[in-house]
C-alpha cells in the first residue's frame, strides 16, 4: 500500500512541483491504468505473467499519452493558470470516469497476478506478489530519482520547476517540459495501478481513494517535495494498512485527515516543503 | 547586429515600451540608462521574447526575432543575465553551467573557456549556487549566459550590490567580450561603470530612447545623467 501510494503521490507531487498545477484528475489516471491493465491482460494470450508485463509496459505509455493530450488540449490553453486548471482537471476527472464507465462498464473485474506463491514462515505466510510490488515500486522510485537528478531531461525539468522564465532564456521549451511532466505523473499513477490491480480489482470509480491519499501525502510531505512525498507515503501507507487491519478503514482515513489538518495548522508548507 | 525598431510592448494592458528604437553593434557595448520604471528591464525582456512586442521589429543580423517563441531566442544567439541573477538556486554551479550549454555552444570546449574566464567557479562546481557569495553568483550568471556563445549579451544591472573588486572583474569581463565581437547591451545605473566600458549610451525615458550619445562625448558630470537618470 505504502509503496504504491508513494508512486501515485510522487506523480502528483511532480506535476505540482514543476507545473504548479493541482491535478484533481490524477486518481483517474490511476483508474485508467487499472482498466487498461484489465484490457491488456484479458486480450494477451499466454500465461498471466506475459499479460502483466505487457500491461506494465503499455499502460503507462497509453495513460501518459492521454495525459499529454489533455495537457495540449486543455491545460496549455489555460496558460497553466493555477486556479483555472483546478476547475479544468475536475472536468477531466468526470470525462475520464464517464469514458471508462461507457467503454469498460460498471463492474469491478479482477486481473490475474503474474505469479502465485507465498513466503511461508513458521508463524505466518505472506504473499510473494505483495513483496514483488514493494520491490518494484522501490526500483521505479529509484529510477525516477536517478532520472530527476542525473539525466539531462531531469535537469531541464528541475530548471523549469525553479524558474520557467529563466529556463526559457536558456532555450528550454517549457510547454514541452510541461507536457512531459504531466505524462510522467500520469504514467507513474498508471504503473502504480498495474501493480495494485491484481490485489484489488479494476473499477471505474477506483480513482477516488488514491487521489485522496495522494493529496494527504503531498500535503503532509510538502507540495512539490519528492523526498517529503516518499516519507509521507510511507507514514500514511503503513498507518492506513495497520489501522485498517486492526480497526476499520474509515478510522484510518479519519486519522489521516486529522493529521493533514494538524499539518496545515502548524506547518502549512508540509514536513519537507520550503517556506514561501 | 541587433536592431530594435519602433518597439511597443508591456504587461497586459500596461504599455511600457513606446516606439523604442536601439542598435547593438558587434564588438560594442551599448549602455542603457534611465530612471526606475523607464522600461530598461522591459526592453531586455522584449528582446528575449518574455514580453511580446506588440508593434515594431527586433532583428538579429537581419533575421526577425520578435516573432520567435521565447525559448527560440537564445538559440538565435542572444544571452541574458537578468536583474537579480535568477540562478537556478537549488542547483549546483556545474548544473547551472550545464543548463547554459544545452542550447548552443561547443560543449566541453565552451565550458572550459567559460571556467577559464571565472576560475573561482571551477573551485565551486559542486557547490549549491544559492550558497555562493553575491559576486560569485553574478559570475555564475554571466558564465551561464556565455555558455550560449552569444552574438549578443544582455546584462541587467550586473554590478548591483557588489563590492568594488567584483565590479572591476565584471568590467574586465565586459571589456574582454568586446574584443571577441560580442554585442553587449548593458543596463546600468552607475555612471562610472558606464563610462568605463560603454561605446554608446542610450537614455530611456517613458519607454522610448530619448537620446543616444557616443560614450566619449560624455563625462561624469554630463547634464544627460542628471536629466535622464537623476544622478
Amino acid at each position: 500500500m505504502a509503496a504504491v501510494l508513494a508512486l501515485t503521490a510522487v506523480g502528483l507531487s511532480l506535476v505540482f512541483g514543476v507545473m504548479r498545477v493541482v491535478n484533481v484528475a490524477h486518481g483517474e489516471f490511476f483508474m485508467l491504468g487499472a482498466v487498461a491493465a484489465w484490457f491488456v491482460t484479458a486480450f494477451t494470450p499466454g500465461p498471466p505473467v506475459v499479460g502483466f508485463v505487457a500491461a506494465l509496459v503499455l499502460c503507462p505509455l497509453l495513460v501518459g499519452g492521454v495525459a499529454a493530450l489533455a495537457d495540449r488540449l486543455v491545460l496549455k490553453r489555460l496558460n497553466y493558470d493555477p486556479e483555472a486548471t483546478i476547475v479544468a482537471t475536475i472536468g477531466l476527472l468526470y470525462i475520464l470516469q464517464q469514458a471508462a464507465l461507457s467503454l469498460y462498464g460498471p463492474d469491478a473485474r479482477p486481473v490475474p497476478a503474474p505469479f502465485e506463491w507465498r513466503i511461508q514462515l513458521p508463524w505466518f505466510g505472506y504473499s510473494g506478489y505483495k513483496l514483488f510490488v514493494v520491490a518494484a515500486a522501490c526500483v521505479i522510485l529509484l529510477a525516477v530519482w536517478l532520472f530527476m537528478t542525473r539525466s539531462r531531461a531531469g535537469l531541464v525539468m528541475r530548471a523549469t520547476q525553479i524558474d520557467r522564465d529563466t529556463a526559457r532564456a536558456f532555450g528550454i521549451n517549457v510547454d514541452r517540459v510541461y507536457a512531459g511532466v504531466f505524462a510522467l505523473g500520469a504514467g507513474l499513477a498508471a504503473i502504480a495501478a498495474v501493480l495494485i490491480v491484481p490485489i484489488q480489482q479494476a473499477h471505474y470509480l477506483m480513482g477516488h481513494d488514491p487521489l485522496l491519499l495522494s493529496f494527504i501525502v503531498v500535503i503532509i510531505g510538502g507540495l512539490g517535495s519528492v523526498r517529503g512525498t516518499l516519507v509521507a507515503a510511507l507514514l500514511i501507507g503503513l498507518s492506513d494498512g495497520v489501522i485498517s487491519v486492526f480497526y476499520t478503514p474509515t478510522l484510518a482515513k479519519i486519522l489521516a485527515t486529522l493529521f493533514v489538518a494538524l499539518v496545515l495548522v502548524f506547518r502549512p508548507q508540509g514536513l519537507f516543503g520550503a517556506k514561501q | 547586429m541587433l536592431v530594435l525598431s519602433g518597439v511597443d510592448g508591456g504587461y497586459g494592458h500596461v504599455q511600457v515600451l513606446r516606439g523604442l528604437s536601439l542598435e547593438a553593434r558587434a564588438g560594442e557595448v551599448t549602455c542603457v540608462m534611465g530612471r526606475n520604471g523607464a522600461g530598461k528591464t522591459t526592453l531586455l525582456r522584449a528582446i528575449m521574447g518574455q514580453v511580446r512586442a506588440t508593434a515594431g521589429s527586433i532583428t538579429l543580423d537581419g533575421q526577425a526575432v520578435h516573432d520567435l517563441p521565447a525559448h527560440e531566442v537564445p538559440r538565435a544567439g542572444i544571452g541574458y543575465v537578468p536583474q537579480g541573477r535568477r540562478l537556478f538556486g537549488p542547483m549546483t554551479v556545474a548544473e547551472n553551467i550545464e543548463v547554459g550549454l544545452m542550447t548552443r555552444g561547443k560543449g566541453a570546449a565552451t565550458r572550459e573557456h567559460v571556467l577559464a574566464l571565472f576560475p573561482r567557479l571551477r573551485e565551486r562546481l559542486g557547490q549549491v549556487s544559492s550558497t555562493l557569495s553575491g559576486g560569485e553568483q553574478q559570475m555564475l550568471a554571466i558564465a551561464r549566459a556565455l555558455c550560449l556563445e552569444p552574438k549578443v549579451l544582455l546584462l541587467d544591472e550586473p554590478t548591483e550590490g557588489l563590492q568594488p573588486s567584483m565590479i572591476a572583474l565584471i568590467r574586465e569581463t565586459v571589456t574582454a567580450l568586446k574584443a571577441t565581437g560580442v554585442a553587449t547591451i548593458l543596463v546600468e545605473q552607475r555612471v562610472d561603470a558606464v563610462l568605463s566600458v560603454a561605446d554608446r549610451v542610450a537614455f530611456v525615458v517613458g519607454g522610448t530612447v530619448a537620446e543616444t550619445l557616443p560614450a566619449e562625448e560624455l563625462t561624469a558630470d554630463a547634464p544627460q545623467f542628471r536629466q535622464y537618470v537623476g544622478v
